[in-house]
């Protein structure tokens, strides 16, 4: 007994030390820390996110680089595990020169390095989940909800719904039902759709699932005694395949359900077979091809060097997520480097200032091969967001189809009023003064 | 032949009565606390109080408090993580509602909101047992979860029920940096860990491990059932409930209800098997077991090269092994296995 823990022991002090050596060679490189998932639930989402991500940084070495700079990243386990994912950002955030920047891809993960971020001075993106308030970028000057956050996504199911039935006006006295995981993440969009509920006159009916929504017998009754037009699916996980089916089975048409973008992956949809043909959901990507996939299959994965073990997902749902976050994040780099030096390692200090001044334009996505791949992009310090924007797919029973041929916007003006009101509410209970960080 | 008590001879009652009878025990305890109180601070590096030392102690805490009623009461509870939240949103609304609240004051009050949840769910124990008595304080676990995320006044009417941990101050003094935090924490679990030796070892532990061993026997004898049972909750949850808001307060910061689900409370039971049931030690060994060996193996699959998604999985699968082998070895878990080799050391070398 003794011997073995004597010789882990051993085993661990090498191991540390080839780490030091391993530091010292790569320290001209861009690093960037990858806090991923590939066991435990939700490990289909974390594969695919974090192997597009690193698809697209072995795609940016092969081509050369950020002006010259190589990126490196090294990845942790968190299993989606908010204190394992706390020791990955702590043990990685000051290797190789320090992080870039970090994304978690999960909630608990993220609120957890929510305050150690800013300290550390290392930006955080969250890619549509974590607090929406944090677009304002003079209360949480390091965290970048990029692209859209729970409260836009909301606001644009709305304004979807609002299309589909004929103009805004025509929601009223319509019923829409609210089926959500019951959590934090299922209550985040309360205050978007209770505001529309008040000024559209629509019927919003909210019923909750408990984790984690392999039963769902007594909400369909619900749903089907009050019969609405529409339901929204702000789910995750097991339970949006087993809505899917426990829709088909009670004669809920699909077409009237509407998914959150966490309900509206491969992975979603497969198991409920046949079911889940003609059902919607949101996404901030558009399904599709695109030259910087086809790209990264002729350099990265006819090179071996592809991070999916499963070839067939390559575009799909996550996979691209991951390319796109990966992309903003370049973009991001590339932004700092034009300020602070080009063809120089940046510090997350800089990178978190060409974060906070992306502008990725339809001109630029073309240039990236990923026109209107994803939203265009235009942050500044009062929005981190930089888009709001959203789209909506449907699967035809084999692959995503977009439905809106443009991005639909909700009502922004109202998001940002009620993402200044929540973030104030945050910068008092801190005592932070909000302030923009110069550049 | 250098652990070994000869020619120590107690002469008094409270000699006799000393946590550490042996004199190297002292020794090595007062060493001990010397290192993690002076010696730690000095060198260790951010990393290593924010990511390993913080989360090991808070973990030893919350798995001192389920020993005390699990292993000490005989009580299995499914629940902890639970008593943990009600400790963490306390402290965060005393903070937040009384204005001047001195910290240390709304962990304490946060740990009897938590005492009081624990009376309440630890009632249905006064009837049923065993994996029963499990089945009923995993109720704890889903309703308190469900209460805050259910009532906004709990959060500061949060849209998603996440709630910030205010800042640390102490008679002006903040604790704000990794090795300021570690010392509050380290403190705290010290003095909770030293009155929680003595209570064990006092009538109150004792009649605890009376009802443990036989509760029909232990009500024969003279120990009132109720009172001893709701103690040992109250007490228990009282810990976790410190615990709880140490998780919120100087670990993780900002907490969603979510933090405290039931994949916690199963890993501070874990913890408590694998330390050593009926052992404050045990719940040490045990969280340190389960914090700090995937981090450890983590580095270590790291190094051999294998592809992240193989690493993953190798990691998982050679924890589980080591839990199945020191199961196997020592069923009473690693304090168990302390004991042992104390005993030995006091005989080498020459053992009968």
């Amino acid at each position: 007994m003794k011997l073995t823990l004597l010789k882990a022991l051993t085993v661990s002090a090498v191991a540390a030390a080839s780490a030091v050596t391993s530091t010292l060679a790569t320290a001209q490189e861009q690093f960037v820390p990858i806090l991923s998932y590939r066991v435990g639930l939700y490990a289909s989402g974390g594969s695919g996110f974090f192997g597009g991500a690193i698809d697209y940084f072995n795609l940016v070495n092969a081509n050369g680089g950020i002006n010259g700079v190589k990126i490196s990243w090294e990845e942790c386990e968190t299993e989606y595990n908010a204190s394992r994912g706390v020791e990955c950002y702590e043990r990685l955030k000051k290797k190789n020169g320090g992080a870039s920047l970090v994304e978690p891809l999960g909630t608990g993960i993220a609120y957890g390095i929510l305050d150690r971020v800013g300290v550390d001075k290392v930006p955080m993106t969250t890619l549509g989940y974590g607090r929406s308030d944090a677009a304002n970028g003079q209360v949480f000057p390091y965290v970048f909800p990029l692209i859209t956050s729970y409260w836009n996504q909301a606001a644009g199911m709305i304004k979807y719904l609002g299309d589909k039935a004929g103009g805004m006006d025509k929601l009223k006295g319509k019923k829409i039902v609210h089926l959500y995981h019951d959590s934090a993440f299922g209550k985040e969009p309360f205050p978007v759709l209770e505001a529309y509920e008040k000024s559209l006159g629509f019927q919003l009916i909210k019923i909750p699932v408990a984790h984690p929504g392999t039963e769902q017998n007594s909400q369909w009754l619900q749903i089907r005694q009050a019969n609405p037009d529409y339901v929204i699916l702000w789910g995750w996980g097991v339970m949006n395949a087993v809505a899917i089916k426990t829709a088909a089975r009670n004669g809920f048409p699909r077409e009237k359900m509407l998914g959150v973008w966490w309900a509206g992956s491969e992975e979603d949809v497969i198991p409920a077979g046949d079911a889940a043909k003609g059902y919607t959901t949101m996404t901030f990507n558009t399904p599709g091809s695109y030259p910087v996939i086809e790209e990264i299959k002729k350099k990265v994965y006819a090179a071996g060097k592809g991070n999916l073990a499963d070839k067939d997902r390559i575009g799909s749902v996550y996979h691209m997520r991951g390319v796109t976050a990966a992309m903003l994040w370049v973009e991001g780099i590339r932004n700092a480097q034009n300020k602070y030096g080009k063809g120089k390692v940046v510090t997350g200090e800089q990178i978190r200032w060409g974060l906070e001044n992306l502008n990725v334009d339809e001109k630029r996505q073309r240039e990236l091969g990923a026109l209107n791949m994803f939203p265009t992009i235009k942050t500044s310090c009062q929005d981190h967001e930089g888009s709001g924007a959203v789209k909506v797919q449907v699967w035809d029973g084999k692959a995503w189809k977009a439905v809106t041929p443009n991005w639909v916007q909700g009502d922004r003006a109202m998001i940002q009023k009620m993402v200044a009101e929540s973030s104030a509410k945050y910068a008092a209970e801190k005592k932070i003064t909000p302030a923009c960080l110069p550049g | 032949m250098i652990y070994r008590e000869a020619g120590q001879y107690k002469t008094t009652y409270l000699n006799d009565s000393q946590i550490f009878p042996i004199a190297q025990d002292r020794y090595a305890v007062a060493a001990l606390l010397l290192i993690a109180f002076i010696a730690i601070p000095l060198f260790a590096t951010p990393y290593f109080f924010s990511a390993i030392l913080i989360p090991f102690l808070i973990f030893s805490l919350a798995a001192l408090g389920l020993n005390i009623l699990t292993g000490y009461a005989g009580q299995i509870s499914l629940g902890t993580a639970a008593f943990m939240a009600v400790g963490a949103f306390a402290s965060y609304n005393f903070m937040l509602r009384v204005p001047g609240m001195p910290i240390l004051v709304a962990f304490i009050l946060g740990g009897i909101c938590a005492a009081m949840v624990g009376i309440l769910f630890g009632l249905p124990s006064l009837r049923i047992r065993g994996f029963y008595l499990a089945a009923s304080t995993l109720a704890t676990q889903f309703f308190v979860v469900w209460c805050l995320t259910k009532v906004p006044w709990f959060t500061n009417n949060s849209a998603s029920g996440v709630i910030t941990a205010q800042q640390i101050e102490i008679l002006g003094f903040a604790f704000n940096t990794p090795a300021r935090k570690y010392l509050l924490v380290l403190t705290i679990v010290a003095v909770l860990a030293l009155l929680a030796k003595n209570m064990v070892r006092s009538t109150v532990g004792r009649s605890w491990m009376a009802v443990r061993d036989m509760d029909v026997a232990a009500e024969v004898i003279g120990f009132r059932i109720v009172r001893t049972k709701l103690t040992a909750f109250a007490v228990s949850s009282f810990y976790c409930g410190v615990a709880g808001a140490l998780f919120a307060f100087c670990y993780l910061g900002t907490v969603e209800p979510e933090a405290y689900n039931l994949d916690l409370s199963f890993r501070i039971l874990f913890m408590v098997i694998i330390g050593g049931l009926g052992s404050i030690l045990g719940s040490f060994l045990g969280a340190g077991f389960i914090v700090l060996l995937p981090v450890v193996l983590s580095v270590i699959v790291h190094f051999t090269g294998m592809p992240n998604s193989v690493t993953s999985n190798v990691e998982l699968m050679v924890f589980g092994a080591m839990i199945i082998f020191f199961l196997i070895v020592e069923p009473h878990g690693l304090a168990r296995l302390w004991q042992i080799g104390k005993d030995k050391l006091r005989l080498w070398p020459f053992p009968h």
